[in-house]
């Protein structure tokens, strides 16, 4: 029975996994494909581990081990995310062609 | 031309999808294989459906910034995948590889971050 | 010191749930490499250690932030994936300003990581003198303050703030 739900938790994680990936070929620029792709890859991992956890019978080295990995994803795939965007903005690349606002821009005008 | 496009990467996908589904009925097709694959084989074959879809977007990506992002998601895919062959082979330090491994890729992901806003390793 | 101590204990811990079930020389070899650790960079652990000891506040985070992040991130997760598999892709992105009131690093973090796992939205840049967060919004529906505090702020912030803030001078 245990098994059975550490399956589908697996099954999960890998639907969101493979959907992190489309939007990584989708979506216009590197901003978007940031979101999508680290929302997706990191809940889709995580998801993954914890089957990993149930289906390795619950406190065994495997299912502690797994539990250290989902505590650390979760505290450093948004720290990653927010280095790299800060990065790409500041290299000067370009949000997509149909973006509404961008306040960051223009603060960093006034500052010069 | 947009069209093309769509349709080699459906074909693509699907053929993927029905390698999956097709994969244990495979001795009705080819005499000498045993057949026998299993769940964990198919999520490794998703996987690595998964980060061909990344290495598109390595190889392709307009700018550093889009290589970077590639390579930092593709750390963490990796780290799934150790997971699912530690539960595959019973083996507890595959485990020990992914958590390594992730630690690695963030940090260089932190590297390269810093490389690309333009400054120094000091600061 | 505290900080140290803390650090030491925290690594020696990991150390033993790694290497399950320890026996004596993994537990020397941790104890050592435990005590290198924590000499060098023990001193930027925690920044106020009595923080963590406050059973009020463990209670909060354990029972109040962690199961509505777990929500909004599950949640954050099937909009991203809708907006991946449409086939015309409704993004309106942009790049707005989040006005904050939070002070201490540990909320700043916190708050800026539960803004990028949270529905569309991605920290890009903290301005800490401002109290000012640059944030990467998947589809803009305004860029006025009173907008972007009641979308994006409105979920964490009062939490974080009684979590981690609440009474700095004391």
């Amino acid at each position: 029975m245990i098994d059975i739900i550490g399956m589908v938790f697996i099954g999960t994680g890998l639907a969101f996994d493979v959907l992190g990936c489309l939007g990584l070929v989708r979506l216009p620029d590197v901003y978007n494909r940031l979101q999508a792709a680290t929302k997706c890859v990191t809940l889709g991992t995580c998801s993954i581990l914890f089957g990993t956890f149930l289906m390795a019978g619950g406190f065994t080295p495997t299912g502690f081990k797994a539990l250290i990995a989902i505590v650390f994803l979760v505290l450093a795939s948004p720290v990653a995310a927010h280095a790299i965007s800060r990065g790409a903005h500041r290299a000067g690349i370009k949000l997509w062609d149909k973006s509404v606002v961008d306040s960051y821009a223009e603060d960093k005008e006034g500052e010069k | 031309m947009k069209l093309v496009r769509w349709i080699s990467g459906t074909i693509v996908l699907l053929a993927i999808i029905i390698l999956i589904i097709v994969l244990p009925f495979r001795s009705m097709f080819f005499a000498q294989d045993s057949g026998h694959i299993g769940f964990i084989g198919r999520v490794v074959y998703i996987l690595i459906l998964s980060s061909v879809l990344i290495l598109f977007r390595v190889l392709k990506g307009p700018t550093a910034a889009d290589r970077i992002v590639a390579i930092d998601i593709f750390g963490i895919l990796i780290v799934g995948l150790c997971a699912v062959l530690g539960i595959a082979t019973g083996r507890s330090w595959y485990i020990d590889i992914g958590i390594a491994w992730g630690l690695q890729s963030f940090i260089g992901t932190l590297a390269l971050a810093k490389y690309l806003e333009g400054r120094s390793f000091d600061d | 010191m505290k900080s140290r101590i803390l650090m030491f204990v925290f690594a020696f811990a990991v150390w033993c749930i790694l290497c399950w079930v320890p026996d004596t020389q993994h537990l020397i070899a941790g104890a050592v490499v435990a005590l290198i650790v924590a000499a060098i960079m023990g001193s930027m652990f925690v920044t106020r250690p009595h923080m963590l000891f406050n059973p009020i506040r463990v209670f909060y985070f354990l029972f109040w932030y962690i199961p509505i992040f777990i929500w909004e991130l599950v949640k954050a997760n099937f909009d991203v994936a809708y907006r991946v598999i449409h086939p015309s892709m409704p993004i309106k992105p942009g790049i707005v300003r989040l006005k904050t009131e939070l002070k201490s690093d540990t909320g700043l973090t916190f708050l800026a990581n539960s803004i990028t796992l949270t529905p569309g939205t991605l920290t890009v840049d903290i301005n800490k003198d401002d109290g000012i967060l640059y944030i990467h919004w998947i589809n803009v529906v305004g860029s006025d303050p009173e907008t972007t505090f009641r979308e994006i702020g409105s979920r964490f912030e009062p939490m974080l703030k009684k979590i981690f803030e609440e009474d700095v001078v004391k």
